[in-house]
């Protein structure tokens, strides 16, 4: 097993290397027709992609390595200040969400829960409807 | 069946406030002879408007809290759309939210709370008796 594991680990650096287990090619191909019929120690390689290296955090990631996909931890506020109920009316505390333009903010960069995120953005558009915030806004 | 709901309309700003008071009274008896009740009635007042509405840029806030059923509203609506000097209206259903609040009120009640809320400090203190310690570890 140990050669299987060296052909997919070396995969990944160079294709080529799919040649430098010269001295296995006997021993592995007794453990290839596990991975697969056809050819016996291409179908180690894994597939585009896959498990090549972890998920990469898009944007402002970290180093990748063992890091969490929260590089940020930024906090939801309603969730750390406890506030349950995200009103229409309480244009003050919606301003903060949303853009110059008028736009919603996108959660992954006010750091806002998910539910709380939907509740905030249902408020946006009743308080959108009825005046108290623009569609869009000029300037 | 009774809902509460918030029905907040615009009113043109060049109507004057006894004319709107006229205009809440009407929709007071709607919902009154629709079998409901007026809550509450909240008058905003003017401001100005995240956009122009008919033409105008500022407008008379009213916010009623009214509770009845569906068609209660479907009337009360219906007057809101025919009536002139209303500009805009939403109604939403609040009373699935109150439940709502009220379960999460009623649980960091019956908790110690370490970060005094403004709304709950106050109706856990009086309503249990702060219990032992029994805090939820939270990272501070």
């Amino acid at each position: 097993m140990a050669d299987e594991v060296k052909t997919q680990t070396a995969a990944p650096a160079t294709e080529t290397t799919r040649e430098t287990p010269a001295a296995t090619p006997a021993a592995s191909t007794p453990s290839a027709p596990a991975t697969g019929g056809g050819y016996p120690r291409r179908d180690a390689r894994p597939g585009p992609g896959g498990p090549r290296g972890e998920r990469r955090p898009g944007g402002p990631g970290g180093p990748r390595g063992d890091r969490k996909f929260f590089r940020r931890k930024k906090v939801c506020k309603f969730c750390v200040e406890k506030i349950d109920a995200i009103d229409y009316k309480d244009v003050g505390l919606l301003r903060q969400f949303v853009a110059e333009r008028g736009k919603i903010v996108p959660r992954r960069l006010t750091g806002v829960c998910t539910p709380h995120q939907r509740r905030l953005s249902a408020a946006i558009k009743q308080a959108r409807n009825i005046a108290l915030l623009p569609f869009q806004a000029h300037f | 069946m009774n809902r509460l709901y918030e029905v907040m309309f615009i009113v043109r700003p060049d109507v004057v406030d006894e004319d709107v008071d006229k205009l809440v009274a009407g929709f007071e008896a709607t919902v009154t002879g629709s079998g409901g009740k007026v809550e509450k009635i909240d008058r905003l007042g003017k401001r100005r408007l995240a956009y122009m509405i008919a033409r105008f840029l500022d407008g008379n806030y009213v916010l009623l809290t009214v509770s009845g059923s569906g068609e209660m509203v479907h009337e009360l609506e219906r007057r809101l759309r025919v009536s002139e000097p209303v500009m805009k209206f939403l109604t939403v259903r609040i009373d699935e939210e109150q439940k709502r609040l009220d379960k999460v009120k009623k649980i960091r009640a019956s908790r110690v709370k370490r970060t005094p809320a403004p709304m709950a400090a106050p109706a856990a203190a009086p309503a249990a008796e702060p219990t032992p310690t029994e805090n939820t570890p939270t990272t501070a």
